[in-house]
């Protein structure tokens, strides 16, 4: 008989070793999240999968499921904490959504959608960043960046090139590229890398492609990302 | 009979498009001015604002003009609400955010592509540009928010509606956009 915990009252059956987000995506229960990539290991650093077992407040990426768990995904209190993450995260970059390419198809602006964020709330820190369009196919908008390392991930794990890092310390954190010069231009970095693929908000983005879907018929414009899931999945399809 | 809410409606750092989304309920606003009066807006081109029940703000803070007709709209109605991105967040004018107000004047009136008799205009009835474009929440407290670039003219319906009937406000999915 399999193992089993309860999420918002339904059992999801997990094995060994399974953390609460896989349990749940295997299970076809939505968790949102935005580092969280199946294909790679948990990084924990978004906290948008936070979820509360007894009280406390966890990351559902990176706790491991276990018998008997009464895990709260979906309650006011959960969300309500999600939707602050999300706030802050909208603050601390520049989501200039109207600007975007990726708007529509947009992970971040989906999860936001789903737990019901508005606006953003906080006083804004409108940074200033850079945009690298030294690379013939890719384009990189620091402004867009959650810090999700994804792309540092699939770079490193994936395409066996390390061409991301996170550099710095608190507010100073941002995104390098290996290169003489810092430029992805002058990397190893190629369209058909897995990180080109796997951002999830507007900040790598393949060039000549630009608002190829209209307005109304993007992924997020008719339906929840709870029903379509990650873009990244979608992204693929494109390659 | 009761007197009719008035609704004031005003565009800061905008570019009207919410105002246009607002006319974009097309013949629902017949039944609109059935339901409220209109006091200060574009609409009516009335020039002072009155005590009002609901105030629309599309736009976001720039300059010194933006912050006293958001001051004035925030004293003078009982609900405020932001309506559109740039309210929201400062939209497309905040992207010049990045750039020093120095470089901004220095791009438009002195350096730029296709100036003629560069120099920056400094007519005491120009109102003084701020350092940087805010949302105006960072100026002043806000009721509501409704986000799109522009909401669209549904989004709109469904919060006038909503409010006016005194109902719980909530959203289809598809009427909630950030762009």
């Amino acid at each position: 008989m399999s193992k089993t915990f309860t999420l918002d009252g339904r059992e999801i059956p997990f094995e060994t070793g399974q953390t609460i987000m896989d349990a749940a995506l295997a299970a076809a229960v939505y968790i949102p999240h935005l580092c969280h990539n199946p294909e790679f290991a948990p990084h924990g650093s978004c906290r948008v999968c936070v979820v509360d077992i007894g009280g406390r407040q966890v990351s559902a990426c990176t706790a491991a499921a276990s018998e008997g768990l009464v895990v709260d995904s979906s309650s006011e209190a959960i969300q309500a904490t999600r939707r602050a993450i999300l706030q802050m995260l909208f603050v601390e970059g520049n989501h200039v959504c109207p600007a975007c390419e990726k708007s529509g198809a947009c992970q971040l602006q989906a999860v936001a959608y789903y737990t019901g964020m508005l606006a953003p709330h906080f006083t804004h820190f409108f940074p200033r960043r850079p945009v690298d369009a030294s690379h013939p196919d890719v384009i990189i908008d620091f402004n867009r960046c959650i810090l999700c390392e994804l792309c540092v991930r699939a770079s490193r794990d994936h395409d066996g090139k390390r061409v991301f890092a996170i550099s710095g310390r608190g507010l100073e954190s941002h995104l390098v590229i290996d290169s003489p010069s810092g430029l992805l231009g002058d990397s190893s970095f190629a369209a058909g890398d897995k990180a080109a693929h796997v951002c999830p908000t507007g900040a790598i983005l393949p060039k000549g492609r630009g608002y190829e879907t209209p307005i109304g018929e993007r992924l997020y414009d008719r339906e929840p990302i709870s029903i379509v899931g990650d873009v990244r999945a979608h992204e693929e399809e494109v390659v | 009979m009761a007197e009719k809410p008035r609704v004031a409606t005003a565009s800061l750092c905008g570019c009207f498009g919410c105002h246009m989304s607002l006319l974009d309920i097309d013949e629902r606003i017949l039944q609109l001015v059935d339901l409220v009066t209109f006091d200060r807006t574009p609409l009516t081109d009335i020039k002072t604002l009155g005590d009002c029940d609901l105030g629309l703000i599309e736009g976001g803070v720039a300059n010194a003009e933006n912050v006293e007709v958001l001051r004035e709209f925030r004293r003078r109605c009982k609900t405020l609400v932001a309506v559109g991105a740039c309210a929201l967040n400062g939209g497309i004018p905040a992207m010049r955010n990045q750039f020093s107000l120095a470089e901004c004047l220095h791009e438009s009136y002195c350096g730029g592509i296709g100036v003629h008799n560069p120099g920056i205009p400094n007519d005491p009835e120009i109102p003084l540009l701020l350092n940087q474009v805010h949302p105006i929440h960072e100026v002043v407290a806000i009721d509501y928010f409704l986000p799109g670039c522009p909401p669209s003219a549904d989004a709109i319906w469904t919060f006038l509606t909503a409010f006016l009937e005194g109902r719980p406000i909530a959203f289809p999915y598809t009427e909630i956009r950030f762009d």
